[in-house]
Formats: C-alpha cells, structure tokens, sequence
C-alpha cells in the first residue's frame, strides 16, 4: 500500500518526468524559468492547480461522465474544469499574495494551457487510477515538474552571465540545456 | 582588530589553468598504468584518438567564434575532457565512437555554453552519456581482464586496429563485475564471487586496482591543493554508508558490500577526477559537502535499483543540472556579516 504509493510518486517525479522525459509543460518550464523567485511562485501554483484539477477531473470522470455514457467528452470537459480551478487559484492567490500574483502576471493563466496538468488528468483515466492514487499522481507530477522548474531557473541565472555564442543566446542554449538535463534523466530509467 | 599587513610586491602562485591541467592529467597516470596493464593498451589508444579529435575540435570551435587559438589550446582543457573521456570509454572502442564522443563533449558540452569556464555541465559526462543513450551495445561491451582472458591482453598494434579497423579484430569482452551483480538473480555472493573470474579480491579483478590508481592519483591531486576534500569525500562516505545500509552479508538480493562498490566501476575515478571539476561544481565548501553527497546517493540508488550497471555520469550530469541551486542556499556569509546578511553594527 505504502510501497505502491511511493512508487506512484517516484515514478512521477523522477523516472517519467513530465517535463524532462514525457516532454510535458514544455511551455511553463522554458518561459517562466528566468528568474528563481518566479520559479518558485510558478511552481507552488501549478502544484496547487495540478494535485487539484486531478482530483476533481477523477470525481468528474466518474460520477458525472461515466455514469451518464459520456466518456467521450472527457477532454473538452477537462479543459473546463482545469480552467475552473486556475480561476480558483487566480482568485486566492490574487487576494493571499498581491505580490506574487503581479510577478506571475500573465502567467497563472498560462496553467490552463498547461499541457501537463491536462496529460495527468487523461493519463489517470487511462492508468485507472482510484481517487487516492489520481491525487498523488497528479502531486508527484506537480512535483516532478517544479523540482526541474527550479533547478532549470537556478541553471538559467548562472546562463545569463555566460559568455554564450550570439546564435545561441536565450532561449536556445536553455532548450540545449533542457536536451541535455533529459538525457541524464535518462539514468532514472528502470528505478520503479 | 589587528589584520597581518603585507606589502607589495607579492610572490605570483605558479597555480595557472594551464599547469592545474597538466597536473590533472599526471595525476591520472596512476590509474592508467593499471587499466593498460589490466585491460591492454585500449585506453591509450582512445586517450590519444580522443585528444587528437578534441584539439580540432576546439580549434574549430575557437575560430568560428574568433577567439585567440593559442591562448586557449595552450590551457589544455580541451586534452583533459578527452582523457577522462578516453579513461572512460570501453577500451578498444571504434574510431567513430570517440569521434562523437569528443565532438559532442568539445562543441556542444563546452562552447555553445562559451568554452572554459562558463560549461554547466562536464563536458566529458556530456560526451559520455551521450554515447551510452546512442550505442547501449558499443558502450558496454568491456575487454577481458589480464589473467583470465584466454587469447592474452592485446597490444598496442591491436588496439590501433580495434580502433580504426573494428571489423577486422575480435577483442575478448566479458561482462564486468557490476553486470553480473545487476543479473544476478540466485547465487549467493559467495557463489558468484567463484564462479565468476572477473571478480578479483574486493571487488573486480583488474577495477579495484584502477580504482586503487585513480585514489592515489586523487591524493596526489589534494596534496598538491588542485581541489578541496569535500566532494569527493562526502561522496565515498554518502555511498559507503547507503552501502553498509542496504549490506545484508551477502544474500542473492544483496547489493555488494560498501567496499565492492568503493573499488568497482568508476568509483574513485568519478569522485577525484569527475565530481571535483571547478567548474561545474557547486562552489562554497559547504555545497561542495551537499553535491559530493548526493551524487554519491544517485550512483548507489541507480547502481541497485536502476536500469544501469553504473552510474557516475548521469549522477554528475544530475548535481551538475543542481548545482547552481545548491550554491544559491549555500552561500558562506562574507566576512563582517551576519547570517541573515544585515552588516554586523
């Protein structure tokens, strides 16, 4: 029981990470990745967002579609209640933290599209998942992602000063630098 | 308070990069000796392809992005990352390999980040793991110890030839100690330990005298101050201990005794001339505690529980990726200031 769930979350975090091996949230990890502050605030929220939307996506999925034979609209009905719950975490994080929410700006909104908290809410359908298991799956996805959010930001601050070749400034060697994270990533392969 | 004064002019530390560098590479010649004498002259043979490669390579690279070629090759660093390449390859690996290899080092693990310095991540690792992802088969195919290989340790002309023609050559290979530990399923230690020869005494026959080389040779290194002790040490003794943790006597699930895994693989190769890289490390002596420590976490979970017999370079690409975060919350106080970095009043 104990052993499964750690499993779950190893596994999630590590050995299939969304970003760095199932190419997931692509978009967040490059963009918000400037700055550490940033980082961190964006991945307390997606953390929020995504062990949240997995859960009501779950409770969604099998006491509203399933039961009335409509399992074929789960996507389109996902993305609503993704952007339900980012409008949520909008909502608390605009009234918790001013201050977070000015240097997240455009961003918090940005978690809708957020391919990974969408591929969780789909992967838990397909995995059949249970109620405790879809929650801590979409955790240790959440987790999985900040924790190369982080280290990606804290890398990129140090890439910034680096005497990098003008064709390959910016967002470029960060994408070589997310190729080769990946691959090292690779070494987890067969931890779980 | 009274501060010691000392006027100019000052003695100049001889300490440049260039000579750090030609001190690193003697220092690997310990551990040379012992894999030419172990494993015949393979490793030689892709140390001096590999450093031929990386010379051009960074002269190539040196000239697209108009910098001063003699400066630059003149600090060696392009003959180190080959070196530690080439220890690290399988011996008698084919011309093309090292090329890549080197290559993918030199070029996009060095100068796409802007050469000397300012790489994120060791080069050779780069070059290393890449080269494991593409060529498993290449990769892991290790040449017969001396002593059990029956068709004797081949020469240097055999490994020119392994090298640059490989179809025409057939170099004995056997699985290594960390293979046959990672399948075994059944034997007892014990068992395995005898029916296996390339187990030696502690740990592999052949290895854990490499290993024994590259520790002296990374002795030598911290007498002659080239780094500090605390990544290298914190990640034998993070390793050790999960060792004798995880240690059950010897049982056919066991993982191998703390000093199998000391002596075995690239161990002591990884933690004096891998893990201590100014560069990529992280830099305070307390991080340097945080980032030898937890690379020695990864290659002993890896090692047992992962896909991969050994795992020295994901791990250092791993805390190499981490590094900078480990200095970002281990930044010693400056001198004068307090902790919470209010000037002391």
């Amino acid at each position: 029981m104990l052993a499964d769930y750690s499993i779950l979350l190893i596994g999630a975090i590590l050995v299939n990470n969304f970003v760095l091996v199932q190419f997931l949230g692509l978009c967040p990890f490059m963009g918000v990745s400037n700055k550490l502050e940033t980082a961190m605030g964006m991945s307390m929220a997606t953390t929020f967002v995504l062990t949240l939307a997995s859960a009501c996506s779950y409770l969604t999925y099998n006491y509203l579609l399933e039961p009335l034979g409509l399992a074929y609209l789960k996507t389109i009905s996902f993305i609503l209640v993704i952007a339900v719950v980012v409008q949520f975490t909008e909502m608390v994080v605009r009234k918790s933290s001013p201050l977070l929410h000015r240097v997240l700006g455009v961003y918090l909104p940005l978690i809708t599209t957020n391919c990974a908290v969408l591929g969780v809410a789909l992967l838990n359908i397909n995995r059949e998942h249970n109620f405790l298991q879809s929650l801590f799956y979409g955790f240790g996805a959440a987790a999985g992602f900040s924790l190369v959010l982080v280290l990606f930001a804290a890398m990129r601050e140090r890439l910034a000063v680096a005497d990098v070749p003008l064709p390959f400034q910016g967002p470029a060697i960060g994408m070589i630098t997310a190729g080769l994270m990946s691959l090292a990533f690779m070494g987890f392969a067969g931890l779980v | 308070m009274a501060l010691m004064r000392i006027t100019s002019p000052h003695a100049h530390g001889p300490l440049t990069t260039a000579a750090v560098m030609r001190t690193v590479l003697l220092a690997t010649l310990p551990g040379l000796v012992a894999l030419t004498y172990f494993f015949g002259f393979g490793t030689l043979v892709n140390i001096l392809w590999g450093g031929v490669v990386a010379v051009v390579c960074e002269a190539t690279a040196l000239r697209l992005r108009k910098r001063p070629l003699g400066f630059y090759l003149n600090d060696a660093s392009a003959l180190v990352t080959a070196t530690l390449l080439g220890i690290a390859l399988p011996p008698y690996a084919p011309w093309w390999l090292i090329i890549v290899g080197v290559a993918f080092a030199i070029l996009i693990g060095k100068h796409l980040y802007g050469g000397m310095g300012y790489n994120p991540f060791n080069p050779a690792m780069v070059g290393y793991v890449v080269l494991l992802i593409s060529f498993p088969l290449e990769m892991t195919t290790w040449a017969a110890p001396a002593g059990i290989n029956p068709t004797g340790t081949p020469g240097l002309l055999q490994a020119l030839q392994a090298c640059f023609t490989p179809a025409s050559i057939d170099v004995t290979t056997m699985a290594t100690p960390l293979d046959l530990l990672k399948q075994n399923q059944s034997l007892l230690l014990e068992d395995l330990w005898v029916q296996n020869p390339q187990f030696g005494r502690w740990a592999g026959l052949g290895w854990e005298w490499a290993n024994i080389g590259f520790l002296a040779g990374g002795i030598w290194l911290l007498y002659k101050r080239i780094f500090t002790w605390h990544a290298p040490v914190a990640m034998l003794v993070s390793m050790t201990l999960l060792a004798a943790l995880f240690y059950d006597g010897g049982s056919s699930a066991s993982a191998g005794s703390p000093l199998f895994h000391l002596l075995s693989g690239a161990t002591m190769f990884g933690a004096f001339f891998i893990v201590t890289d100014p560069v990529t490390s992280a830099v305070s002596n307390r991080g340097r505690l945080v980032y030898g420590a937890a690379i020695g976490v990864l290659v002993f979970v890896i090692r047992v529980w992962g896909d991969y017999p050994d795992a020295i370079a994901f791990s250092v690409l791993i805390m190499n990726f981490a590094a900078p975060f480990v200095d970002y919350y281990t930044q010693p106080v400056t001198y004068g200031h307090r902790k919470d970095g209010d000037p002391e009043s």
